[in-house]
């Protein structure tokens, strides 16, 4: 598989480029834009896609995810295996042999020591880094030789491709950083703006929020790489000006991330100067119960809590039925179209993870209605059905987002029919998916009997994914609100579980646990009702050529090999 | 001078039937007149007559085109646009309207009481300075966090929203019409006819009631027709960030906005709603040219 | 006049610490967090380490008077050395944005440029239209000019930028192809040929923000013009044998400015302020895109300052106007 990789990444440019023998820079320039600005270019001070993407043409990690979901040794010569050597028997420890002769943007050599740097910089202890997550259980990382890299974890580590894998966790200059560690890092903004790398492209100048201007670094380990010389990657506007700009007046090559009805895109595609195209990840779109009680009537600071179950949501008889009356191939038509399937899983790829689970996929307005009939839940006197005095009325909340409005206002529809009462309320994003303990709309204090919003996990590994509906992760006034599982699950047969699958390296032994774990949040238990597997898609205009998008790490991977076609 | 004698109390019923009548013979301000009547009954009883429900969902007619059973066609969800037309036109002009008289009231009274009281002008005016320089978005954000929740337990979750929306409103924008009336109420204060009433010992509130309002009307005039409209587009970005009215809720700003990126594919969907602001704000223009023209004594006499 | 504006100055200084106090507290109230943006990935826990860096876990009052320092005395400072080529700041922290981690001076330093250019320009060409339309529109009460001016200002006026913007970009851009649809920020006025480039990407945004400006300040001088025309000293004036040319423009426009010198004056912060929204769909990325990404990040030093520095032009522009008020009419005395 590493011998396949190693050919692959290395020969990709001559496979796909028919300009692959010109020299470096001989296609001119490229305009990208991007309608989320990039505010910065270190993705340890910033965890933000935008900012992750824009990084990724400069900086670098040791080891990159391909467009399905395969780890390619990008700057290493290997994947580290227990087979080869790389990793050690007991799984605590792993080897990283550095590819020969690479060098930083500036003409200086590119060691182990820049490797170590890197994670010493990131987990330093004032250092408030963005990826510390990917340097959870690292015990100590130590230079070999020049060319060696050794990380040593405080356990065994089933899965220990976190560090310096994909473009979360890329590679800085230590000579360049080593004044910016801890406190001083924010103040760097200097090095923060004009990484030094050993990307394809270096910057020329750095507008935060505005736009980047690069070319082709002259130390790039291909001599004929990238094929351009310069690059603009405009930020700011909206999903639909980016596409159009792509798509409609040619004036930009490439456009991220063009969420838009799936008309309107097709409308502008008609136009002949582009294409869309799309990649999947692992980006779920959902429904979030709540098993709590929401009530407004409970004192603050009970609301929302394990103290008082939800009067009716409890029940996962109701909670089925809800899950009943949607038609997901139906939103997924109307809000993504060929940018979504529809789903009946949390964990929807990759497929040795993925549970076959498909029950949910058929809608069944009759059988919800049987089933609530059976709950005890009888319709009044107005259509919505009650039960000892109480009324089957949800308050349904979500981020301010065309799609997801409309999808409110057809699942409420769906959701009267069989005799539940919604009433809908939008929060903007950066208090939704904010976390100001002062605030009663975040997604975490869930103020709200359901919500809905989409999550994805980075990488192919999804345990620290399943390990948000764990029972001590449920927010509350005692964490400030802070914790993952916002639907207050609690299983004790989940937590163990995980914990199981915490201890398991076999991997086909992981994906059966994690199959399960998925199947217990959602079709036995639908605390979870997934809707749509999302896939993001990007516009590429005609005359741009090798564009290889990519779900699992940034779209711009191989940007070093996109040419002009002529 | 005229003024002074105009005003007098006897003759306060008869000048309010001579500024009617001079209000019908201004063509422009009939035809407004009509039309603002007609938008109005139509917003009040057209979704009570035309009967389909503006939330409705039918995915089997998705972005139908106009036919019989639905005049203006459907949305991308099969909603009718005439019944969302029609009952968007409720919350727009309600909150328009309401929002747009309280920004006014505020706006005029901090005017003319800054202008007409030297004592209170500096302090009045650094409070308009503070509410100028306030971020609006930051600031309606704390009103909703903090005030949803309790209007709507006690008004109801649409009237409290509605009482918030016009009060966010109103209160953020009364300071442009404040500075433009004390501005004229200083100019105005030293004319003759002024110094004239106040030798005769007019108090101030009746002075302010008598002489200078009637004044300072066209500013406050031309500030009320363009309110209408920014109050319209204001509460359709506020609805849009999700600090309004409930994402279903049609209202003409939020169809509008919508609607922009299906401009090309869909163009009735973006004419429609922006027809029903510019004919609104059109016809309360025509109505403000009318009744400014029939309130000053000089222009008839000419 | 002098002591008036003396006066009022001393007056604004302890206003704009007020005012900077409010906005802060306001601030700091608002719902809403800078990491809101972060993937949903980020754990807890290093959500709260960072949101410590950003020395978010100071209690509201230190963080105040460290934003009072850092943009009282630290920036002024650096502002000198860069002047001077002095190190008179020393190490001393800058205002920082949160979301980009730099100098929220240079970033506005960076972003006035364009801001100036599109909304400045854009505002001088819609007084310049205005004021003419405005002083003919009332003269000719209820002529086809007034009528049609009445009409065109009104629509565009209640047509929101949003509308207007995309509309032009499909007509312009999409359809004819004349004009770019993306500003070019970096561009570089240095020959004819991008001086050029410059007036063509400006032409789009400057249109739509002129019709707006248009829009309200003909208003304003209309109704201006028509109160003033039915005053008893035109008629004065004329039966003296002054020309009507000279009543209409020395007596009657002048005295009609003083409302429209109001809302003249109230925009000109605003220039500054930028427009958000028509910066937005042509991607001027100028001021109002800052404040809007700045608001929408809860990137609380960066909305601080823009918002500071707004309240001052905002003092200064209300100054400037009582100022011209005496000019117009010596009529109106402060003391």
């Amino acid at each position: 598989m590493t011998l396949r990789h190693l050919l692959l990444g290395a020969g990709l440019s001559a496979l796909l480029a028919p300009a692959a023998f010109a020299e470096r820079g001989a296609d001119g320039h490229v305009n990208l834009i991007y309608y989320q600005a990039p505010s910065i270019m270190n993705p340890y001070l910033s965890g933000g896609t935008k900012d992750l993407e824009a990084s990724s043409l400069v900086i670098e990690p040791l080891v990159r995810f391909n467009p399905t979901g395969e780890m390619v040794p990008w700057l290493v010569e290997e994947i580290p295996t227990i087979e080869n050597g790389g990793v050690a028997e007991d799984m605590t420890s792993i080897t990283y042999k550095l590819k020969p002769g690479l060098k930083w943007s500036d003409g200086t050599d590119f060691t182990a020591d820049d490797v170590v740097f890197t994670g010493q910089y990131c987990m330093h202890p004032e250092g408030a880094c963005a990826q510390l997550a990917r340097f959870e259980g690292v015990k100590e990382i130590e230079a070999l030789d020049p060319q060696t890299v050794k990380i040593t974890f405080t356990g065994p580590k089933p899965y220990p491709y976190m560090p310096f894998v994909t473009y979360e966790s890329p590679i800085l200059q230590k000579a360049q950083f080593q004044n910016c560690t801890g406190t001083a890092g924010p103040s760097c903004s200097e090095e923060n703006f004009n990484p030094i790398g050993t990307g394809a492209f270096k910057v020329d100048e750095f507008r935060p929020n505005d736009v980047i201007s690069l070319s082709a670094n002259e130390n790039y380990r291909d001599p004929a790489l990238p094929h351009f010389a310069t690059m603009t990657l405009k930020g700011g506007g909206d999903a639909a000006a980016a596409a159009r700009s792509v798509l409609e007046t040619g004036e930009y090559d490439y456009a991220w991330n063009i969420q838009l009805a799936p008309e309107v895109l097709a409308q502008m595609i008609s136009a002949g100067k582009g294409e869309a195209i799309k990649t999947f990840g692992t980006q779920v779109e959902r429904i979030e119960v709540n098993l709590t009680d929401p009530s407004s009537s409970l004192p603050e600071g009970e609301r929302s809590t394990d103290a008082h179950p939800h009067p009716f949501l409890s029940d996962v008889r109701v909670r089925r039925a809800l899950s009943m009356a949607i038609d997901r191939q139906l939103l997924s038509d109307i809000g993504y179209g060929e940018a979504g399937k529809p789903t009946c899983n949390l964990v929807p790829a990759p497929a040795a993870y993925a549970s076959p689970n498909t029950e949910c996929l058929t809608q069944d307005i009759e059988g919800a209605k049987a089933l609530l009939d059976e709950a005890g839940w009888v319709p009044g006197s107005d259509g919505v059905r009650e039960k000892d005095g109480m009324r089957l009325s949800l308050l349904f909340q979500t981020s301010t987002n065309a799609v997801r409005q409309d999808f409110q206002s057809i699942i409420k529809q769906w959701w009267q029919e069989i005799g539940v009462e919604t009433e809908l309320k939008n929060v903007d994003g950066s208090v939704f998916f904010g976390s100001d303990p002062g605030s009663p709309d975040t997604m975490h204090k869930f103020y709200a009997d359901v919500e809905m919003y989409a999550n994805t996990f980075p990488g192919t590994d999804p345990e620290q994914y399943l390990a948000q509906y764990t029972c001590e992760k449920a927010p509350d006034p005692g964490n400030a609100w802070q914790g993952s599982n916002t639907n207050r699950y609690c299983d004790p047969a989940y937590d163990e579980m995980l914990a199981e699958l915490g201890a398991t390296a076999d991997l086909e032994e992981r994906g059966r646990l994690s199959i399960a774990l998925n199947d217990m949040l959602t079709k036995d238990s639908m605390t979870v009702l997934p809707l749509v597997y999302r896939g993001t898609s990007s516009a590429r205009s005609n005359t741009l050529g090798g564009v290889n998008i990519n779900a699992w790490d940034s779209g711009l991977w191989n940007v070093a090999d996109w040419y002009r076609v002529k | 001078m005229t003024d002074a004698t105009a005003s007098a109390p006897p003759r306060h019923r008869s000048q309010r039937q001579e500024v009617w009548r001079q209000f019908r013979s201004h063509k422009g301000a009939m035809a407004g007149l009509v039309i603002f009547v007609v938008i109005l009954l139509g917003v009040t009883i057209g979704p009570w007559l035309w009967g389909l429900d503006a939330t409705l969902v039918d995915i089997r007619s998705r972005n139908l085109g106009p036919s019989l059973a639905h005049p203006f066609g459907t949305d991308q969800l099969g909603r009718d646009l005439l019944a969302r037309i029609l009952s968007g036109g409720r919350v727009s002009l309600a909150v328009g309207l309401t929002a747009m008289l309280l920004s006014l009231a505020l706006g005029t009274f901090v005017g003319v009481v800054a202008g007409f009281f030297e004592r209170l002008d500096g302090a009045l005016m650094r409070l308009t300075d503070l509410f100028l320089a306030l971020p609006l978005l930051p600031l309606l954000l704390v009103m909703v966090m903090l005030f949803r929740e309790p209007l709507s337990r006690s008004f109801g979750p649409e009237n409290g929203i509605f009482l918030l929306m016009v009060t966010a409103i109103g209160l953020t924008s009364w300071m442009n019409t404040a500075r433009i009336v004390r501005g004229d109420v200083l100019a105005i204060k030293n004319r003759e006819f002024i110094m004239a009433a106040k030798s005769i010992g007019t108090e101030p509130s009746a002075m302010i009631r008598r002489h200078i309002l009637p004044n300072v009307l066209s500013p406050i005039l031309v500030s009320a027709t363009l309110g209408i409209a920014t109050a319209i587009i204001t509460e359709s970005s506020l609805s849009f960030l999700g600090l309004g009215f409930p994402p279903d809720f049609p209202t003409w700003g939020r169809l509008l906005y919508d609607a922009v990126d299906q401009i090309q594919l869909f163009p009735i969907r973006v004419i429609l709603p922006g027809v029903a602001i510019a004919l609104t704000v059109l016809s309360v223009n025509y109505i403000g040219d009318g009744l400014r023209d029939a309130m000053d004594l000089r222009a008839r006499k000419r | 006049m002098l002591t008036f504006t003396i006066r009022r100055l001393l007056v604004a200084i302890p206003t704009l610490l007020f005012i900077s106090l409010i906005i802060f507290l306001l601030l700091d109230l608002a719902p809403g967090d800078p990491l809101a943006n972060m993937p949903l990935t980020i754990p807890p826990d290093v959500r709260e380490n960072m949101r410590a860096a950003l020395g978010l876990d100071q209690p509201v009052w230190i963080r105040y008077a460290l934003w009072l320092k850092q943009f009282f005395w630290v920036e002024p400072l650096n502002i000198l050395d860069s002047i001077l080529g002095t190190s008179l700041a020393g190490d001393g922290q800058r205002v920082l944005s949160w979301q980009t981690r730099s100098p929220v001076a240079d970033i506005i330093a960076q972003r006035m440029p364009q801001t100036l250019w599109v909304v400045g320009l854009a505002y001088v060409v819609g007084v310049l239209i205005a004021i003419p339309i405005g002083i003919i529109s009332a003269y000719k009460q209820y002529s086809v000019f007034d009528q049609a001016g009445t009409f065109v200002s009104m629509i565009g006026y209640s047509v929101p930028p949003f509308f207007t913007g995309v509309l032009v970009i499909i007509i312009f851009s999409v359809n004819l192809g004349w004009f770019p649809s993306i500003y070019d920020t970096t561009l570089q006025v240095n020959s004819w040929a991008t001086f050029k480039q410059q007036l063509i990407q400006m032409v789009m945004p400057v249109m739509v923000l002129a019709l707006q400006t248009t829009a309200q300040i003909s208003r304003f001088m209309r109704a201006s013009m028509l109160d003033n025309l039915r005053q008893d000293y035109v008629r004065t004036a004329r039966a003296k044998g002054l020309r009507e040319r000279t009543v209409l423009m020395a007596h009657v426009a002048r005295n009609s400015m003083i409302p429209v010198v109001t809302v003249i004056a109230l925009g000109v912060p605003s220039i500054f302020g930028g427009a958000i929204i028509t910066e937005q769909v042509f991607k001027v990325n100028g001021i109002g895109q800052l404040m809007i990404t700045s608001i929408q990040s809860n990137d609380i030093p960066m909305v601080q300052t823009l918002t500071f520095i707004f309240a001052v032009l905002i003092v200064l522009a209300n100054l400037i106007a009582d100022i011209l008020y005496g000019l117009l009419d010596p009529r109106i005395r402060y003391d």
